[in-house]
């Protein structure tokens, strides 16, 4: 392959890293499936089952959650050994608020960052300023407000936080129905209400205003954290999500290979139970799994 | 007339607005019975392997491809156009083609998302259609490119000196993302509406 800049005719004006170009990969990623992974086996697994891309790194979050301490970004080694092994989109991991971590991702070339709160924030504050980045960013959120506080931040996609490592899709089912909820309610505001709601949801007008107009976000909002069956995939899709993300769900499975090829196919046929009853046969077991109540930290909690 | 749109995976949502614009009727393509009646095929962008695996999974290939072979009208964008070439060029050894349009197109030609850019698209008055000569506004998204065109192959529209839209019978593929704008120039000629 030649090096891109000598594809590109030099006689017509080619403009990178505009919202349309940004939000357009997370439009191409709709009705697909994520998946974490930590090394390029479990990329090239994560490939062959149909994943439409994968998130490279160092410990899945139920690990994140076992070892404690401080999770930073990946490697940046680990991260090309990934983009190496598969033709998929690379995605990877920045901290909350740390910037370079984010600059250095977009030097080698991933093709989406997650700033996210399953890493240990660096900002308590601040979160990263994206209009500043050529590659586009996704951002968790809880609730619309924190959705529409990202969004101002110059994020492309939107994912529910869930709880990130659990294997309990209850959080990402909560946050889904309130993001998607309140904008249900949003539309049926009058335009004084929609001042109202602006302040309530700690949100720029403008945007609120949009929402209200339109009846949706401006960027696809696809669901995080929890999701470790098929059933769980398509939950989520007739919720309202546009695409999943599975992080622990896959390799913390007892067998990983079937388990990412059924919540594929799942995701895809998200409305259809007699292929979801087909696929959600014989996986193995899911992983175990983690109840709400017996939570010591709430990763969802990160984020302002 | 109804446009069935490939709905396995990808942009699909947004090739339905477009077509729901242009006052056509839309179902979403997951299963071989789902185009028994409709009129024209949107193949869209997304991850060219998933939805290779996808249509395969579904067990949609042949009818994909009696469809193409039929002469309905059939558009292709980025992954869709992909499928649709008769070769592809960085795939995976094991991905599945629709085929049908002789090109081969190279995947991912233009680099990662960092190096995805919008540009203007010329294109050719092709007399079959009113397009006015205002370049289209072209949005390339880990984009292919087309390598090889078949001798009955025609330009639609380019892109400086390369080809970035063309058209061969009834089918029309672009590397690019039409239905990403507000133009419908493209989808009104391939779709023939």
């Amino acid at each position: 392959m030649t090096e891109p800049s000598s594809t590109i005719p030099s006689d017509s004006t080619h403009r990178t890293g505009s919202q349309i170009v940004k939000r357009g990969l997370a439009e191409m990623l709709k009705g697909g499936v994520i998946m974490d992974v930590v090394n390029a086996d479990q990329a090239r697994i994560a490939e062959d089952a149909g994943a439409c891309a994968v998130m490279a790194l160092e410990r899945v979050p139920a690990d994140i959650r076992v070892d404690g301490g401080v999770a930073r970004m990946s490697d940046p080694a680990m991260i090309q050994g990934i983009q190496e092994a598969v033709t998929i989109p690379v995605m990877a991991k920045a901290r909350i608020g740390h910037f370079v971590e984010a600059q250095i991702l977009e030097a080698l070339g991933v093709d989406y960052v997650d700033e996210s709160e399953v890493l240990s924030p660096a900002d308590e504050a601040h979160h990263i300023d994206k209009w500043a980045f050529t590659v586009p960013f996704v951002c968790g959120a809880t609730n619309l407000g924190e959705a529409l506080r990202r969004i101002s931040e110059g994020a492309c996609m939107i994912r529910s936080k869930g709880e990130a490592g659990t294997g309990n899709i209850v959080e990402a089912v909560r946050h889904l129905r309130s993001i998607l909820g309140d904008i249900r309610a949003l539309t049926q505001a009058d335009s004084a209400e929609v001042f109202e709601w602006a302040k309530r949801l700690q949100a720029p007008l403008p945007l609120v205003q949009e929402i209200a107009a339109t009846g949706e976000l401006p960027v696809p909002l696809f669901c995080a954290g929890g999701i470790a069956t098929p059933a769980d995939a398509a939950l989520a899709m007739q919720l309202g999500a546009q695409a999943v993300f599975v992080g622990s769900g896959v390799f913390k499975s007892d067998d990983p290979a079937p388990r990412a090829k059924a919540i594929v196919e799942a995701t895809s046929h998200y409305e259809d139970p007699h292929i979801l009853a087909k696929v959600s046969r014989g996986l193995g077991a899911p992983m175990t799994g983690i109840g709400m109540d017996d939570l010591d930290l709430k990763l969802a909690d990160r984020g302002w | 007339m109804k446009v069935g749109v490939l709905a396995l995976q990808g942009a699909f949502a947004a090739h339905v607005s477009v077509v729901e614009r242009l006052g056509a009727r839309t179902v979403e393509v997951r299963r071989p019975e789902h185009l028994a009646d409709v009129d024209a095929l949107i193949i869209p962008g997304g991850e060219s392997t998933t939805l290779s695996m996808g249509i395969e999974r579904s067990g949609m290939i042949e009818t994909l491809r009696s469809f193409v072979a039929s002469g309905a009208p059939v558009l292709g964008t980025c992954a869709g156009a992909i499928l649709l070439a008769q070769e592809c060029l960085d795939g995976r050894d094991d991905q599945i083609q629709i085929t049908g349009v002789d090109v081969a197109i190279r995947r991912n030609a233009f680099g990662r998302q960092v190096d995805s850019f919008e540009a203007d698209v010329t294109l050719v008055d092709t007399g079959a259609s009113s397009i006015p000569p205002v370049p289209f506004p072209g949005v390339f998204i880990r984009a292919p490119a087309f390598e090889r065109l078949g001798e009955s192959v025609e330009v639609v529209g380019w892109l400086g000196s390369e080809a970035v839209a063309i058209a061969e019978g009834s089918v029309v593929l672009t590397t690019f993302h039409p239905e990403l704008t507000t133009d419908t120039r493209l989808h009104a000629l391939a779709l023939g509406i």
